[in-house]
């Protein structure tokens, strides 16, 4: 039974809107007002919920409220939410960088976070000079730097310009450089937000596997990602975060489906969408149906049903090369994209202008569960996208007809979309 | 399996009235040295002159004020060579002033680097103590090597060599004086920044009100009061006393002022510690 390192009780954070100035100090000299006659602060008692959409009546806004949970040692906890739902003054609050408002937080061991990569790098000092510094301030002794320095070097691969001011340094080597640091922290508790996101695939794939080493070795990971594949590639436990409160906690599939959920549930009803024109664009898509093979809109397919797809584009001047787009994700992970002239010299004809309609489809089989056709688009080919539509449609496959004997179908083989191959017997010696 | 009620950190709305986490600043030397050293090797990158910057600023001043005041509005410096005195008192004034000014902004400055991860604040204000401690050593190779040409050349000059002792009190006081107005000021900043604007002319006015260009013993008896009430007004003249052998020395005065810089200090503690945990919220 592994102990908890970290436990949050009744965490709070309350922030405050506009500017500061001198209706501030009214209010700070009000609250020293009540504070000398021993009453409760008065501005804690009003705030309303984190919602960034709506225009709230109060100055003061909850970013956090009522946070409740533990960490076990060796867990690595994912923590997902919309932009403004809290994650990141979370994460502030759990690496010390500000205060909560009400509430507390015990931690056990060491802890290091990674809210940012090159912390502190200056511009003017060598990359060697901008180890040790930036290794300083995430909390490691100069002693421990050094012998980890080898190791870093080569984690980085900017050998060759570690005697350059890393002013001069690409945005790519500045990163490698500033995950290196990061990657050699030996702390007991690891707090990492959206770091990732930079770099290159090659490097993104390392950092990756570095972390998973980290998570192995029984040390406890908090991580904050928008990218849903990574959570469930990365983390055993999930919380989801909505407007400043805890709305589920469980396991790391588990906190991405209920957090995808809620995000298309605004989606996941329409079958149809039609965009507003854009007179600006030289090509635009005006409106995308989602159907089955009868052409009548649906979102339940059946594993072996093509899911069709219609979009009415319009070209406004004449282009070339045009080039339309669909991309499918489950789970918040691309599972494939597709393009309509992308494939052959010939299909890049030009075209007309005005209001093409097309037909496409995903095609069967299709594993059961949740997909989301995350965008449509309409570009020229190798040159730019000209308009991208997100999160359009979220249907269901349902595993109704086929035959349970034949597993080649079943999601428990992994993987999402079926390549039904030919396998052909090339060559056969009988046994004497 | 250790106690479970054995947390090594306990994160809450505000500090307990005041901890000084000594054992925690000790842990991050490392990183004090670091920015000590950055602060060296990042100033004069890209400068040809380099280091030699640390003596043209000092000796600018220095030759400004002589001219301006011993040769054009005659005020006297006691038979001391003025060059001596005015860089005298320049070379303790700036060590004083850069630490303030320096420090003063700390929250402000390093809000980028305060947002994203946490190390205790306060190593941010020792390392530019450390790092204009350097400077003045470098400042005072000047100094000592003008004294010594005057001490052979002219006969003006009899200090009081017994009270040597003293000169590192006296830098401490210094530095004390400069930590605690600095990170005083840089926790009063974070919220309202009216402060920024008087320390430019704030320390600028305050050596006007030190006897750096002009000798204590010139101050008219009603104004002297306003003089010696500055705590760094001492430490100059204590200064001047051993080295030049001019000026007032007092333990009295002396005395004032280290009480005034230790209590000077726990009032910047207190509102830096009563700030650093909120201060990104309002910076």
């Amino acid at each position: 039974m592994s102990q908890t390192v970290i436990k949050v009780e009744n965490l709070g954070k309350q922030y405050h809107l506009g500017q500061v100035g001198t209706g501030t100090m009214m209010h700070d000299v009000n609250r020293w007002w009540f504070k000398i006659r021993g009453k409760e602060d008065p501005y804690l008692k009003i705030g309303d919920v984190n919602d960034r959409a709506t225009k709230g009546d109060s100055e003061y806004v909850w970013s956090l409220r009522d946070i409740n949970f533990e960490v076990k040692q060796g867990e690595v906890l994912g923590i997902i939410g919309k932009n403004g739902a809290g994650k990141s003054t979370l994460l502030k609050i759990l690496s010390r960088v500000t205060n909560p408002t009400v509430g507390n937080v015990k931690i056990k061991g060491r802890v290091a976070s990674l809210l940012e990569v090159g912390t502190g790098f200056h511009p003017e000092l060598t990359g060697r000079e901008n180890i040790f510094l930036n290794g300083a301030i995430l909390g490691m002794s100069k002693q421990e730097i050094r012998s980890k320095f080898d190791e870093m070097l080569d984690f980085s691969g900017v050998e060759r310009y570690i005697d350059t001011p890393v002013k001069r340094y690409s945005s790519g080597m500045y990163v490698r450089l500033a995950f290196a640091v990061a990657a050699h922290l030996e702390p007991e508790i690891l707090i990492v937000d959206e770091v990732l996101a930079v770099g290159d695939a090659e490097f993104q794939k390392k950092c990756l596997g570095k972390m998973k080493d980290v998570s192995g070795q029984g040390r406890t990971v908090l991580f904050v990602s928008h990218q849903l594949g990574m959570i469930n590639y990365l983390c055993t436990r999930g919380i989801v975060l909505s407007k400043g409160s805890i709305v589920f906690e469980g396991g790391a599939r588990e906190s991405t489906e209920t957090y995808l959920k809620s995000v298309y549930e605004q989606h996941n009803t329409k079958t149809n969408i039609a965009f507003s024109a854009n007179e600006s664009l030289p090509v635009q898509i005006l409106s995308c149906r989602i159907m089955n093979k009868q052409n009548q809109e649906t979102l339940n397919f059946d594993v072996f049903e093509n899911v069709y797809l219609e979009m009415e584009y319009i070209v406004r001047q004449k282009v070339n090369s045009i080039n339309l787009s669909w991309v499918i994700e489950k789970n918040g992970e691309f599972i494939t994209c597709s393009f309509d002239t992308d494939n052959s010299p010939e299909l890049l004809e030009e075209r007309k202008p005005g209001i093409y309609k097309v037909k496409t489809f995903i095609p069967a089989p299709i594993k059961g569960g949740r997909y989301n056709i995350s965008s449509v688009g309409v570009g020229i080919a190798n040159v730019e996208s000209l308009s991208v539509e997100r999160s359009l449609f979220t249907f269901d496959v349902e595993e109704s007809s086929y035959d349970p004997t034949y597993k080649s179908y079943s999601i428990n083989r992994g993987g999402y979309m079926v390549s039904n191959v030919k396998w052909e017997i090339t060559d056969f010696k009988e046994l004497k | 399996m250790a106690n479970e009620n054995d947390w090594d950190l306990i994160i809450e709305p505000k500090n307990k009235w005041y901890q000084l986490d000594i054992a925690a600043l000790w842990k991050y030397k490392d990183l004090l040295m670091l920015l000590v050293r950055r602060d060296f090797v990042a100033v004069y990158k890209q400068t040809i002159l380099g280091p030699v910057w640390f003596f043209i600023q000092p000796i600018i001043t220095t030759i400004t004020f002589t001219i301006i005041f011993s040769n054009i509005a005659n005020i006297s410096t006691n038979d001391v060579p003025p060059l001596l005195f005015y860089l005298s008192g320049i070379t303790l004034w700036t060590y004083f002033a850069d630490c303030l000014n320096k420090t003063s902004n700390t929250f402000v400055a390093n809000a980028a680097v305060f947002g994203k991860v946490y190390f205790p604040r306060l190593i941010v204000p020792l390392s530019v103590l450390v790092s204009n401690l350097i400077k003045l050593a470098i400042q005072l190779c000047l100094f000592i090597a003008c004294w010594i040409y005057y001490l052979l050349e002219s006969n003006t000059l009899s200090p009081n060599y017994s009270y040597l002792v003293l000169f590192p009190f006296l830098i401490l006081i210094m530095a004390g004086l400069g930590l605690g107005f600095g990170i005083l000021i840089s926790s009063l900043t974070t919220k309202y920044r009216d402060f920024t604007f008087l320390v430019g002319f704030g320390v600028q006015l305050l050596m006007y009100a030190s006897p750096i260009v002009y000798p204590l013993s010139i101050v008219p008896d009603k104004y002297k009061w306003i003089v010696l009430a500055n705590p760094v007004s001492s430490v100059i003249e204590t200064f001047k006393y051993i080295f030049l052998g001019e000026g007032l020395f007092n333990w009295f005065y002396l005395g004032y002022s280290f009480v005034f810089m230790v209590v000077i200090i726990i009032i910047g503690m207190l509102s830096f510690s009563r700030v650093e945990k909120s201060f990104m919220d309002t910076v």
